[in-house]
């Protein structure tokens, strides 16, 4: 069976500022990042759906000891999007240092950032990326 | 399915070594055979744990160099697992399944790890490979920001105040480093305070050093046997009296990161199997990779209700003497996590408990002991309970 959508096609729709994700005709259930089976019903029925780029950020962390490649500090958080699924990705437009506890439950926007492939991860690829919602 | 018991156990030091992976898994399996008065002619299998070898040392596939070290029969297949921190507990499992099932009679199981010859660098960024490559690790997620997050999350989900939490997490790793003194394996044998731990270095906010465990260097290998052949072995078998094994997915699906779901899952087809509950377990050797994840753990196992397991070790619960004492050893954070080893090391400490053998640090009268141990960013948890 045919991957619904691949992470190629994901990383083109980043480039073009799209957040596509699965949406599950049996269940509604909407998938994001995008994987072989809908996250509540594991069916195969479905299609390509674009999120709205809103959430509210569930938790988060500032790496301070990072791995090797990578430039610390850097805040790490996790949102909840509008339309359901979590995903990981990169707080960006914010010191750093100045990440605390408040952050937890304010809305943030999406979007994406390219961050280098390297020796054992071959490609460049984009992550996502959150930012803080004015008030 | 034939009753399985563990025969002679054993591990290494744990801590900074020069030897190799395959030196200190010899040293480990050469002694468990022994310490199960069999020979290698007599090993029908090696299941055999290690994560990270290829970047260690370069070395992949590693189990026939293993088998060929010890000395085992070309006819006993030697196969590696990996299961990022739960590898060698999730080897030891599929041992025992398969000599429960009467493939096997006789089989040798465990783990090995050479990680500080990586560096802290390099090492951050392997560990980190046992998150989702594509959308986990590419944004710079490492295994203390996962706990991190799981810190933040429990403070805001629960109403327990950052300063309180931090405390209190502070705690798990004085009681660990303090088990640690009394275990002359324990990569770390000195006593910490609250300053200690308050005044470490930020990791990963909030988790500063000491509420992670080290990189180590060690390896640990048991002996499994069906339970009639082990009675003529050795005085005191081990008894398997339940394994459970869950797996999870990504961190971003788990969404609500303060429950480690494949654990709940996992800890009930043990107490299951082995007809037993939370209140039946004497001692335990759990995952405390970081010191909110030995909090999680707590609550997982249905020790405590969920949110309530923060002050235990604050509260002296969790001590040697306590309650129910959890990692007399030293656990992952005093005793070493040498990941492809971590849990041959839990399976030895609480099969040296059942065996009254454990010295200053015995639990008395232990009769029950829970092996627990989670692999990478919550996606595999494995759960073996022992009796004596």
């Amino acid at each position: 069976m045919e991957y619904a959508l691949t992470f190629e096609q994901y990383q083109e729709g980043l480039e073009k500022g799209k957040l596509l994700g699965l949406h599950c005709n049996t269940c509604e259930t909407f998938t994001f990042p995008p994987m072989g089976t809908c996250r509540n019903c594991n069916g195969t029925d479905l299609k390509v759906a674009e999120a709205g780029g809103e959430g509210i950020i569930s938790t988060f962390t500032v790496v301070r000891v990072a791995p090797e490649g990578k430039r610390p500090p850097y805040v790490v958080a996790m949102a909840e999007l509008k339309e359901g699924p979590s995903v990981i990705g990169n707080l960006i437009d914010i010191n750093p240092d100045e990440a605390d506890m408040k952050l937890i439950g304010k809305s943030v926007k999406l979007g994406s950032q390219m961050v280098e492939g390297d020796v054992y991860s071959s490609d460049d690829c984009r992550v996502i990326t959150f930012s803080l919602k004015e008030g | 399915m034939r009753e399985v018991a563990v025969l002679g156990v054993s591990m290494t030091k744990f801590g900074v070594s020069e030897k190799t992976n395959l030196e200190m898994f010899t040293e480990a399996g050469l002694e468990a055979m022994s310490n199960s008065n069999i020979e290698s002619k007599d090993v029908e299998a090696l299941f055999f744990g290690n994560c990270l070898g290829d970047f260690e040392e370069g070395q992949m596939h590693m189990a026939p160099f293993a088998h060929a070290e010890l000395g085992l029969p070309m006819s006993a297949p030697a196969t590696r697992f990996e299961s990022a921190c739960a590898t060698a507990t999730v080897a030891i499992r599929h041992a025992a399944l398969l000599v429960g099932a009467g493939v096997y009679d006789v089989v040798l199981a465990g783990g090995t790890e050479r990680a500080t010859k990586m560096g802290t660098p390099l090492a951050t960024k392997t560990f980190a490979m046992a998150t989702q490559s594509q959308h986990e690790a590419r944004a710079g997620l490492t295994f203390p920001g996962v706990f991190a997050m799981a810190a933040h999350m429990y403070s805001s989900k629960y109403g327990v105040d950052l300063p309180e939490l931090k405390k209190n997490m502070a705690e798990v790793a004085i009681k660990n480093h303090y088990h640690g003194t009394l275990n002359p394996k324990a990569h770390f044998q000195k006593e910490i305070d609250l300053d200690t731990v308050l005044d470490g270095m930020m990791v990963a906010d909030p988790l500063q050093l000491f509420d992670c465990c080290p990189f180590s260097d060690g390896a640990s290998a048991l002996v499994l046997a069906e339970a009639g052949k082990a009675k003529d072995l050795v005085k005191k078998p081990i008894y398997v009296a339940g394994m459970g094994q869950a797996s999870a997915g990504s961190l971003y699906l788990q969404q609500d990161v303060t429950r480690v779901k494949a654990r709940e899952t996992a800890v009930s087809q043990a107490y299951k199997e082995a007809g037993v509950g939370p209140d039946d377990i004497d001692v335990v050797e759990l995952h405390d990779c970081f010191t909110i994840a030995e909090i999680l753990a707590l609550e997982g196992f249905g020790f405590y209700e969920f949110g309530k397991a923060h002050d235990a070790a604050a509260k002296r619960e969790t001590y040697l003497n306590g309650k129910v004492v959890v990692n007399p050893s030293g656990g992952l954070k005093s005793k070493g996590h040498p990941i492809g080893a971590t849990g041959a090391g839990q399976v030895t400490e609480i099969v040296e408990q059942l065996r009254g053998e454990c010295g200053p640090r015995q639990v008395e009268g232990a009769r029950i002991g829970l092996v627990d141990t989670l692999g990478g960013d919550l996606g595999t948890v494995c759960n073996i309970i022992l009796r004596s």
